[in-house]
């Protein structure tokens, strides 16, 4: 059910010969409160999948956008049951719209691999993103997900070339999430003909759809990567909208980042 | 009950028993599995291990001496105590028998930009020390509070030529700086090697760093063997992500009538929330590339370590040191900042040997172990750096403006 549903929020655009819109927002930032309104909004404002992004207190892979949201989400005492609450209030309220989880290790290791899985599958996530859990350390977590229903959706990198690229799509499920640049959130801008020749690598070991994210800030910019992928990701320019100019304003830049996806040329 | 330890670890896998691993991003993991590749060869070449004890002995100046501590021995009344005294290395503490095996490591790669993290700043001067003399560009990422207890090092590391970058991220301490210097790795991962300066990190991190101190082991045993014609009872070393300590231990770990024992920084007290002590206050969990011992809250956040020696103020561990915790091999304590000042001032004026403030807190722990011990006693304890750096500190904390 829960595989289905990234599948189909795919298929669907596919169909149409459009790419998917997939926003991240960071739960907790700068409350439950405020982010429950955002994230129960942003299928409306169009986006097709949503990554919400657990607040960590060492997240390595982040940019300054995403660790500031990360560290105001803390300091609003934001728990992992919070995170799950928002999931919850998520799947009530769109029945329909794939919700992906996205954070680090140690928050769902202190948790229990098993534990966790078992209370996201009843909060209704359908994916899950850890940053720094590669595939040689995954296997218990993937265990318990694939028990559960829930996707392991796998970070493919600028430097997972030759024989490790088939190796880390071996174990993936619902979508690919190709890295664009070696780098951290919300850094440089991808280079299109690099993005669109790794995708097309990347489609020759799997049928999944092939999602692509970090740098991608305008809807210029997601138009162009819209272009040469099956998804687009957009994280900390959502973020840094929300932070300083409040909840409609991320609405409005959803619509014009998702309108841009959609509109493939 | 104490398991038995097994010396073939890591395993394949970069595990010690149920610690250790490589949770890393994707971007990373590629390079890390190389570099493993990399060490794997080079620990074993002739060439390598040539070039390397040129270095170490000529320009670190190794063998570093053993030297009989025998005021405080008399002051402490019982165990006779050995300093092994690393603190007389070039750059003046451990630090540098690492970073020359790393920046060796990085040249053989044909990576041309190295950057390091650092809390006390020794880490960080041994890096640009080295980076110096190879020839490579070094960028080394300091906490802003650890920039401001720590001025005299940064300082030498700008006039090595490398160029410190603050981070002002959490508390701007040593872990911060790892953050950072994992978010500059995966953005420079075609020309940048991360020489890490403890024994943490993803493999092959925790065992290369071991393998490049272990010749403080090495050395220590061959002199005490010289010296007094038997092993000692006792090996002693500060822990903090436990570099010195796993180089001293190793070549001891299968000598099972030596006792081992890490000494953790305990900060205002264990009791309190502001300490460093990994073992003694944490709980397994998963940071900076390794499953180990962390201070963590309750919802897997990790937490804020404290202690008023910069080196020792990180909420981890080394991995190695988490399994032999966990099988019993090694004892780890802890001293408090206050214990660590006091036996700074012991050691200065009895022995006229400035301890840093991470061996001080060793030495605080080496006094009740000699009275246990008695006359017949031997201990070994390893002063992994020179105090020089911590005058300012503990002027300051001596209420002394100089």
């Amino acid at each position: 059910m829960s595989i289905n549903r990234i599948s189909n929020a795919f298929a669907k655009r596919t169909a149409n010969n459009q790419s998917t819109f997939i926003a991240y927002m960071m739960a907790g930032d700068p409350d439950l409160a405020i982010s429950r309104e955002l994230l129960l909004g942003l299928p409306d404002a169009g986006a097709d999948i949503v990554e919400l992004g657990m607040p960590f207190s060492d997240p390595v892979a982040e940019g300054l956008t995403i660790q500031q949201a990360a560290q105001r989400s803390l300091l609003a005492d934001t728990k992992m049951a919070g995170v799950l609450s928002l999931a919850k209030d998520f799947r009530k309220a769109h029945p329909d719209t794939p919700l992906i989880l996205m954070g680090y290790a140690n928050p769902v290791h202190h948790m229990g691999w098993q534990v966790f899985a078992k209370a996201a599958a009843k909060a209704g996530v359908d994916g899950m993103i850890i940053v720094d859990l590669p595939p040689e350390e995954s296997d218990p977590f993937a265990k318990a997900l694939t028990e559960n229903d829930i996707a392991l959706i796998r970070l493919i990198a600028p430097t997972t070339v030759g024989e490790r690229l088939p190796k880390v799509l071996s174990g993936v499920s619902g979508f690919v999430y190709y890295v664009s640049v070696t780098g951290v959130t919300g850094d440089a801008v991808p280079d299109a003909t690099e993005v669109a020749n790794a995708v097309q690598n990347i489609k020759l070991h799997t049928d999944l759809p092939v999602a692509v994210g970090f740098g991608v800030r305008t809807p210029q910019t997601a138009q162009i990567i819209a272009n040469c992928t099956d998804g687009v990701v957009v994280g900390s320019a959502i973020v840094a909208t929300m932070h300083k100019t409040g909840v409609k304003a991320a609405f409005e830049l959803v619509k014009k980042l998702a309108d841009a996806t959609h509109c493939k040329t | 009950m104490t398991k038995k330890y097994n010396s073939s670890y890591p395993d394949d896998h970069g595990r010690f028993g149920d610690f250790g691993g490589r949770y890393v991003p994707e971007t990373l993991m590629p390079l890390v599995l190389e570099l493993e590749q990399v060490w794997k060869k080079a620990k074993t070449d002739p060439a390598f291990i040539e070039q390397m004890d040129g270095y170490l002995k000529d320009y670190v100046g190794r063998p570093s001496a053993i030297y009989h501590a025998e005021r405080l021995s008399e002051h402490f009344g019982g165990a006779k105590i050995w300093f092994k005294r690393d603190e007389l290395n070039h750059t003046g503490a451990h630090k540098i028998n690492n970073c020359l095996g790393q920046v060796l490591l990085a040249k053989r790669m044909g990576k041309t930009r190295v950057i390091a993290e650092t809390g006390a700043g020794q880490h960080g001067v041994a890096t640009a020390t080295v980076a110096a003399r190879f020839g490579l560009e070094c960028v080394v990422f300091m906490g802003a509070t650890d920039i401001e207890r720590q001025k005299p090092n940064v300082f030498r590391m700008k006039l090595l030529g490398a160029k410190i970058v603050p981070v002002t991220s959490g508390t701007g301490t040593l872990k911060d700086a790892m953050n950072e210097a994992l978010r500059d790795w995966v953005t420079n991962v075609d020309d940048t090697f991360y020489v890490i300066g403890t024994a943490a990190g993803p493999h092959p991190y925790p065992e290369m760093v071991r393998d490049l101190q272990s010749v403080i082991g090495r050395e220590a045993r061959e002199q005490i063997l010289q010296r007094e014609g038997r092993l000692p009872d006792a090996c002693v070393a500060c822990i903090g992500g436990g570099s010195n300590a796993i180089g001293l231990f190793y070549p001891f770990l299968d000598d099972k009538q030596v006792r081992l024992i890490g000494v953790e920084a305990a900060g205002k007290g264990l009791q309190t929330t502001k300490h460093a002590a990994s073992l003694s206050g944490g709980k397994p969990g998963i940071l900076h590339g390794n499953r180990t011992y962390l201070l963590q809250d309750d919802d897997g956040q990790i937490a804020d370590a404290h202690s008023i020696s910069a080196g020792l103020d990180y909420p981890g561990i080394g991995p190695e040191h988490s399994y032999l915790h966990d099988i019993g091999r090694v004892e780890y304590l802890s001293a408090t900042d206050q214990e660590a000042l006091d036996s700074f001032q012991l050691c200065t004026r009895l022995e006229g040997i400035i301890p840093a403030l991470e061996p001080a807190h060793a030495l605080a722990r080496v006094g009740d172990l000699a009275k246990e011990l008695g006359n017949n006693g031997l201990i070994v304890m390893n002063m992994c750096g020179r105090g020089d750096k911590d005058v300012f500190a503990v002027a300051g904390h001596l209420g002394i403006e100089i």
